[in-house]
């Protein structure tokens, strides 16, 4: 059984056809990376999976049960966690509660067990110094972390990484990219929308690229960055020039 | 020494304003809404205690007991069923709707009770004071508002800053998308939000009851009024601003009233307008409370 089914997924906003019949099919303990111009769906269809936005048409199946009409907490509960392009933290509480509301509501684990386990989420994304700051006050590579870390800390079998290199500077991408590593070891299934095409290809085994709400190409990394599909979708632009140097 | 009976009745007296103030305060500072029906629906609360509370073969004095968490489950449920289908739609909606609410509330006990004044009745105790000295009498029943108020603060400011549900719901006031995504239900949260907001007023409208005599039309033209004084004076997002707010409210009153009973509500207008002026994200609240 497949951990995540989307079938023949459509949505438009307006006369803006964002997902047109996509359907994808993910086996657990997978690494999927997801490529494509602007506009081309790509955040929209981790809104699909996570909740916030309805499908107008298809089924979304998670673990074998449709998820299509369920609400973004109860998703949430059964194992998709996500993070957020630009970063969504609680300001106004530490660091350690951001990660301890994602324990309880997420993962459903109170007392002695939840802070620990939220205490290990901080550990894990390396923010265990920052714990007791407000999140308020962290800065962009922070934000990125404690996106990640609350994500982690709801327990996910699968994680839906929203650009989180974006706006990094390459040490802090390299060292992201371990915690992602890491956790794709540990078992969590990953898919990931990226621009920073390299630290892409050093986590994942299959990429996918969007265009205009359609899938062009799945497959192997190389091969589909290679592909003519792809070639004519970025016009044989940067990102494949930035992948082969 | 008249003027320290002046400033003590005043504090007195802002407990009341207090009391009131902290559900809306509340309300505004996790779900965005401006509740216009607030003053509306503590008057509510203490028409319930006049008439239902005499059936029940209770002491009035502890009619509170029974109403205040009636008033939480309508708290839950308004926000659950009303005021979410307006929040939905927009923020301007809310206003729209509890606006709504508060003409409906005022018209329907108007036709019911017609407009005479109504007391929630508990007896000698209302008339005991102690007699500090010459010219300073303290209320028991004021001074008990006061203690309740302050007590009432205190605990919501525990609750929310040390309880998981209090945690919970500052991180929905923060960002309620991601609270979402963290697996937490933020209506539910709101709903809980509502039900300690409007819990809180139906116990200022009964005491306002005991102390003195609530009207249909109450609720709209005074308690809204002064809440909103003692919220802006005190500063948005700060519980214990709202307490300060609500004392400076009533001093401000007692010392107009001081000089000509007809400056009371004045002085405390005037006091409300000159924070607004100088101060508009008021004594505690932080500038960010204003965007």
């Amino acid at each position: 059984m497949s951990l995540l089914q989307l079938q023949g997924v459509s949505k438009r906003f307006g006369q803006v056809v964002v997902a047109d019949g996509v359907s994808l099919q993910l086996e657990a303990g997978d690494a999927v990376g997801i490529v494509g111009p602007n506009g081309a769906g790509k955040t929209t269809l981790f809104s699909m999976i996570a909740g916030d936005v309805r499908v107008d048409a298809g089924e979304i199946l998670f673990k074998g049960r449709s998820i299509t009409r369920a609400a973004v907490a109860t998703r949430c509960r059964a194992g998709i966690g996500r993070t957020y392009q630009i970063p969504q933290p609680f300001e106004h509480l530490s660091v350690f509660e951001n990660a301890l509301v994602a324990v309880h509501q997420g993962a459903r684990v109170h007392g002695r067990e939840g802070s620990e386990r939220a205490l290990d989420a901080l550990v894990r994304t390396g923010l265990i110094d920052l714990a007791n700051r407000p999140a308020g006050a962290l800065g962009l590579l922070h934000r990125k972390r404690l996106e990640l870390a609350r994500a982690l800390a709801t327990g996910p079998e699968l994680l839906l990484l929203d650009e989180i290199a974006g706006g990094l500077t390459d040490l802090e991408v390299v060292e992201l990219t371990e915690v992602i590593r890491s956790l794709r070891a540990d078992g969590v299934t990953i898919v990931w929308i990226e621009h920073v095409v390299r630290a892409l290809l050093s986590t994942v085994d299959r990429l996918v690229c969007l265009a205009g709400g359609e899938l062009v190409a799945d497959g192997a990394p190389r091969e589909v960055l290679n592909s003519e599909a792809v070639r004519r979708v970025y016009m044989g632009g940067a990102i494949i020039n930035e992948a082969v140097s | 020494m008249t003027w320290t009976n002046v400033i003590v009745q005043g504090v007195l007296f802002g407990g009341f304003y207090a009391l009131f103030a902290c559900g809306l305060s509340l309300l505004f500072g996790v779900m965005r809404i401006i509740n216009l029906a607030h003053g509306d629906i503590a008057v509510v609360a203490g028409y319930t205690a006049v008439f239902l509370v005499p059936h029940l073969h209770i002491a009035e004095v502890w009619g509170f007991i029974v109403v205040v968490p009636i008033f939480a489950l309508v708290g839950y449920v308004l926000q659950r069923t009303v005021l979410q289908a307006a929040l939905d739609r927009s923020p301007f909606t809310t206003l729209l709707v509890t606006f709504g609410l508060s003409v409906l509330i005022e018209n329907l006990l108007l036709e019911i009770y017609t407009a005479n004044g109504q007391s929630v009745n508990i007896g000698s105790l209302i008339g005991n004071s102690w007699q500090v000295n010459s010219t300073i009498y303290v209320s028991w029943f004021e001074l008990v508002v006061l203690i309740v108020a302050v007590a009432v603060l205190g605990i919501l400011q525990l609750y929310l800053s040390k309880t998981s549900t209090g945690r919970l719901i500052r991180a929905v006031s923060d960002d309620r998308e991601a609270a979402q995504i963290c697996g937490a239900n933020y209506r539910h949260i709101f709903g809980i939000a509502a039900a300690i907001a409007v819990a809180t007023v139906a116990l200022a409208g009964i005491s306002y009851g005991i102390l003195t005599e609530l009207t249909p039309t109450t609720g709209g033209s005074q308690v809204l009024l002064y809440a909103f004084e003692a919220v802006v004076i005190g500063g948005i997002g700060s519980l214990w601003g709202t307490l300060i707010g609500g004392i400076l409210l009533g001093v401000a009153q007692q010392v107009g009233a001081h000089y000509n009973p007809a400056y009371q509500v004045l002085a405390g207008h005037v006091l409300f307008l000159a924070i607004l002026a100088l101060r508009p994200q008021g004594l505690f609240g932080k500038k960010e409370a204003l965007t």
